[in-house]
């Protein structure tokens, strides 16, 4: 390529400007010849109006193109020269002078108009008043609004609007197509159509091209009255039109009636509609009868009835599904003080039994009930539907397989279901993650998915869905699922497993979440440097959820995330160990069952339990938590479970259901591991919340261990 | 259904192309008339849908194209657009007085140039 020097490059042929320019030049050279010979021969008609057009056409297209101080300019003499050419001016020397310089002038402001001359410009100015007094007084007016659409100024509020339209009987003849109009309106909002036909005369009378209906319109448009007049903007003036708002009110209670409406409209006597009701029969059809309302002018006013009644319910619902928005501090404080009282209730329950007032034991009863709907009101505040979360990710899938040349369609499920706004917050990285992954781990090319029979566009399905106190997550592909020997590979080689040991897929599957396990062979922008997985578990982890993979070779592999619906407050499981109270969380609670002294013997060293044939682990959380005093006669197990994961947890008392507002723990205690937080009982103690799947996972590790040794 | 064919008649080539394009790029078929009297031969050979029409040109000027537009039988029911200035107000009259449908203000941009089709052509 050449490079560009200073010089005016060649401009685009197409280009209206240019086009503008080469035509004004022309223009100049025309005005320019005519004034010469009109010089020579001052009587020459056509040499006026060659010089009026050629100013006219210099003014008109200037402004189009972007001239407007040529236009504003041109204007003035332009009006000179109407003068003229209605032979209000003489045509002088002086004139053809005057207007040779303002020619010049036009050139300058065509060419370079920051160069142009402002006093020569009012200096012309002023030589043209004198010449022609009136002239170049009156300024262009300012662009009005131009007669194409004046769409509505700010989508706004909807309103209904009445329009009635007659359209003159020349309406067709001037190439009007009232239909059109009536399509227009249409495509502004809900809109119905009533045709008036009483106009229509005999058939022997009918001109073809004449034009006899009318037509009553209810239109319930958020487009603003000016964008509705302006759809009869060529006809209004030959057209009976009236555009009127109908107040909507739906709280109004009462809906207008027949009669009501037919005499607003002034289609109707109020008296006669007075008679028509007197004689306790279909208004309607009454005032039809008697000819005292066209058939046609009922109908309309019925659909009016109607159309507004449904304007009316549609508002009434926009009013009360309304939202308002809350600063979310507030909620969080709100659900602070919802924290607090929930603890106070507790302390007052605890006051009302210990004291054995019955009436304080009912009122105490009727507060804790109310706090608990008050909690679960003030959760569902904080709740969001995750369809926000999930339209995001259709352009990390679009972008997505654009970088890897891989067709990919994304589809969603469940978008309805609602989460903690913090968990959805939370939740955008992980799942960005897992979707690029399942992308672009998952998903085999185009080529190799037609050797395996797959259809070419991969498919990646996002699901969300209520189980419980819990929502999961589904992140599904079709891909070629996980390929356990590289995990196992890749495992042995990082020292996470022994060579040759046993390990189910969950246990394979748990690999990938160790930080820098990759198995890609090639790194991607994408994925592949093995570095996500890790934080995507933490991040899980720290929302008390969990993360669960299935996988077959071929088919796809399934991440499912379960995540807990709030962070805030949940119900939980109060036990006793030892002297300490604990948590768990009710939704990981299974059953509870009795380990009696003789059976507690029995699985002396063995720790499994025999659930209805099922065989369950257990822990004791005496011996967990290296309480030395020897346990009751009957201690209870709290069968826990987690996933596919059950375990039974031996604690010495099972207190009861307790409503647990969840306080992390302090710096010094985070890293503590087996329990999630903490919470104020009743009695102002603290009670630990145990982290069942850290509790699951040490059960499994230590039976491993057992099973090992 | 048929490309809906639109003549723009207008003595500026400038404003001739901006019309040509724009309705060409919205899917209508244009044919263009320097003035008046060229595009009246225009209309003896070609049917169109609409006129869009500037008023000031040599030799036949827009009101007088119009009004023999509307004595032709074929033509009767086409909708004529005039391309006007806000000084024009008499002229505007002059061309509705002539049978013409309606009117466009310049400067005018594309937009409002569709809109105005579209309200007139189906």
């Amino acid at each position: 390529m050449s490079g560009r020097t200073g010089s005016p490059t060649v401009a685009n042929p197409l280009d209206p400007a240019e086009i503008f320019r080469q035509e004004a030049v022309d223009l100049l050279a025309r005005l320019e010849a005519s004034l010469l010979d009109m010089e020579a021969t001052p009587g020459d008609r056509a040499l006026v109006d060659t010089a009026f057009r050629a100013l006219h056409t210099l003014k008109g297209s200037g402004s189009m193109f972007g001239w407007d101080a040529l236009a504003a300019f041109t204007h003035h003499i332009e009006t000179t020269f109407d003068l003229v050419r209605r032979g209000e001016l003489p045509v002088t020397r002086e004139l053809v002078t005057l207007t040779l310089a303002a020619a010049d002038h036009i050139r300058v402001l065509l060419e370079a108009p920051e160069q142009a001359d402002k006093l020569r410009e009012n200096a012309l100015l002023a030589s043209f008043r004198d010449l022609a007094p009136g002239s170049a007084t009156t300024k262009p007016t300012k662009a009005a609004p131009p007669a194409g659409p004046a769409k509505a100024a700010a989508a706004g509020e909807k309103r209904t609007y009445r329009i009635r339209f007659r359209p003159g009987p020349d309406t067709m003849r001037l190439g009007t197509n009232p239909l059109l109009l009536l399509d227009e309106l249409r495509g502004l909002g809900t809109c119905t159509v009533v045709p008036i036909t009483d106009a229509v005369p005999p058939l022997e009378e009918i001109d073809p091209t004449g034009c006899y209906l009318a037509w009553d319109v209810v239109l319930t448009t958020a487009a603003a009255t000016a964008a509705i007049a302006d759809v009869f903007i060529f006809v209004a003036d030959q057209s009976d039109l009236t555009i009127e708002e109908l107040p909507i009110d739906p709280d109004a209670g009462r809906e207008r009636r027949l009669g009501e409406i037919l005499v607003e409209r002034g289609d109707a006597v109020a008296a006669d509609v007075a008679a028509g009701l007197n004689r306790q029969e279909r208004l309607g059809t009454l005032l039809v009868r008697s000819g005292k309302v066209s058939e046609d002018r009922v109908a309309s006013a019925l659909v009016e009835q109607r159309h507004v009644r449904a304007a009316a319910k549609a508002k009434e619902s926009s009013t009360t599904t309304g939202t308002i928005r809350v600063p979310a501090e507030r909620l969080d404080s709100l659900m602070d003080q919802v924290g607090e009282l929930v603890i106070a209730q507790a302390r007052l329950m605890q006051q009302a039994v210990a004291g054995g007032d019955p009436v304080l034991k009912a009122i105490s009863e009727d507060i804790e009930r109310l706090a608990s709907e008050l909690r679960d009101t003030t959760m569902s505040i904080r709740m969001l539907p995750i369809g926000t979360l999930f339209g995001r990710f259709r352009r990390v899938v679009h972008d997505l397989s654009h970088e890897l040349g891989k067709t990919v369609e994304l589809a969603t499920e469940g978008e309805e279901t609602e989460l903690d706004k913090t968990v959805i917050e939370s939740l955008n990285d992980p799942l960005v993650h897992l979707i690029r992954n399942a992308i672009d781990h998952g998903l085999e090319e185009a080529g190799q998915r037609a050797a395996f029979g797959k259809p070419p566009v991969g498919r990646v399905l996002l699901s969300a869905v209520h189980s419980g106190a819990q929502v999961l997550i589904t992140i599904t592909d079709d891909g070629r699922g996980l390929n356990r020997e590289k995990i196992r590979a890749k495992a042995e080689e990082k020292g996470l497993l022994a060579a040759g040991q046993d390990a189910t897929d969950a246990d394979l599957f748990g690999f990938i979440f160790h930080p820098g396990f990759s198995t890609a062979a090639a790194v991607t922008s994408v994925s592949g440097r093995g570095v996500g997985m890790d934080v995507v578990k933490r991040t899980i982890d720290g929302l008390r959820g969990t993360i669960e993979v299935a996988s077959t070779v071929g088919q796809g592999t399934r991440i499912t995330l379960k995540l807990p619906l709030t962070l805030a407050i949940i119900d939980g499981l109060l036990v006793r160990v030892g002297t300490e109270r604990y948590v768990v969380p009710l939704s990981a609670v299974e059953e509870c069952v009795e380990l009696t002294r003789e059976e507690d013997r029995r699985s002396e060293g063995r720790s499994f339990l025999n659930i209805r044939g099922d065989i369950v682990a257990f822990i004791r959380l005496r011996q967990l938590f290296e309480i030395p005093e020897s346990a009751g006669a009957i201690q209870k197990v709290v069968i826990v479970a987690f996933g596919e994961a059950r375990i039974g947890l031996v604690v010495d008392q099972v207190i009861g259901q307790h409503q647990t507002v969840i306080k992390s723990l302090s710096r010094l205690h985070r890293d503590l591991e087996g329990f999630s937080g903490a919470t104020i009982l009743g009695d102002g103690s603290v009670a630990l919340i145990l982290d069942i799947p850290h509790l699951i996972g040490f059960a499994r590790e230590r039976e491993a261990m057992l099973r090992a040794s | 259904m048929a490309k809906k064919r639109i003549l723009s008649v207008d003595d500026s080539a400038s404003i001739r192309q901006m019309v040509a394009f724009t309705l060409e790029s919205a899917g209508y078929d244009v044919v263009t008339a320097v003035d008046g009297e060229d595009g009246l031969n225009r209309l003896k050979t070609t049917t169109v849908d609409m006129v869009i029409t500037d008023l000031n040109m040599p030799k036949l000027s827009g009101v007088d194209m119009i009004r023999q537009i509307r004595t032709i039988p074929a033509l009767k029911f086409v909708p004529i657009v005039m391309l006007t200035t806000e000084s024009e107000e008499r002229k505007k009259m002059e061309g509705r007085a002539a049978g013409a449908t309606g009117w466009i203000v310049k400067p005018f941009n594309p937009d409002q140039l569709l809109a105005v089709v579209r309200k007139l052509v189906s």
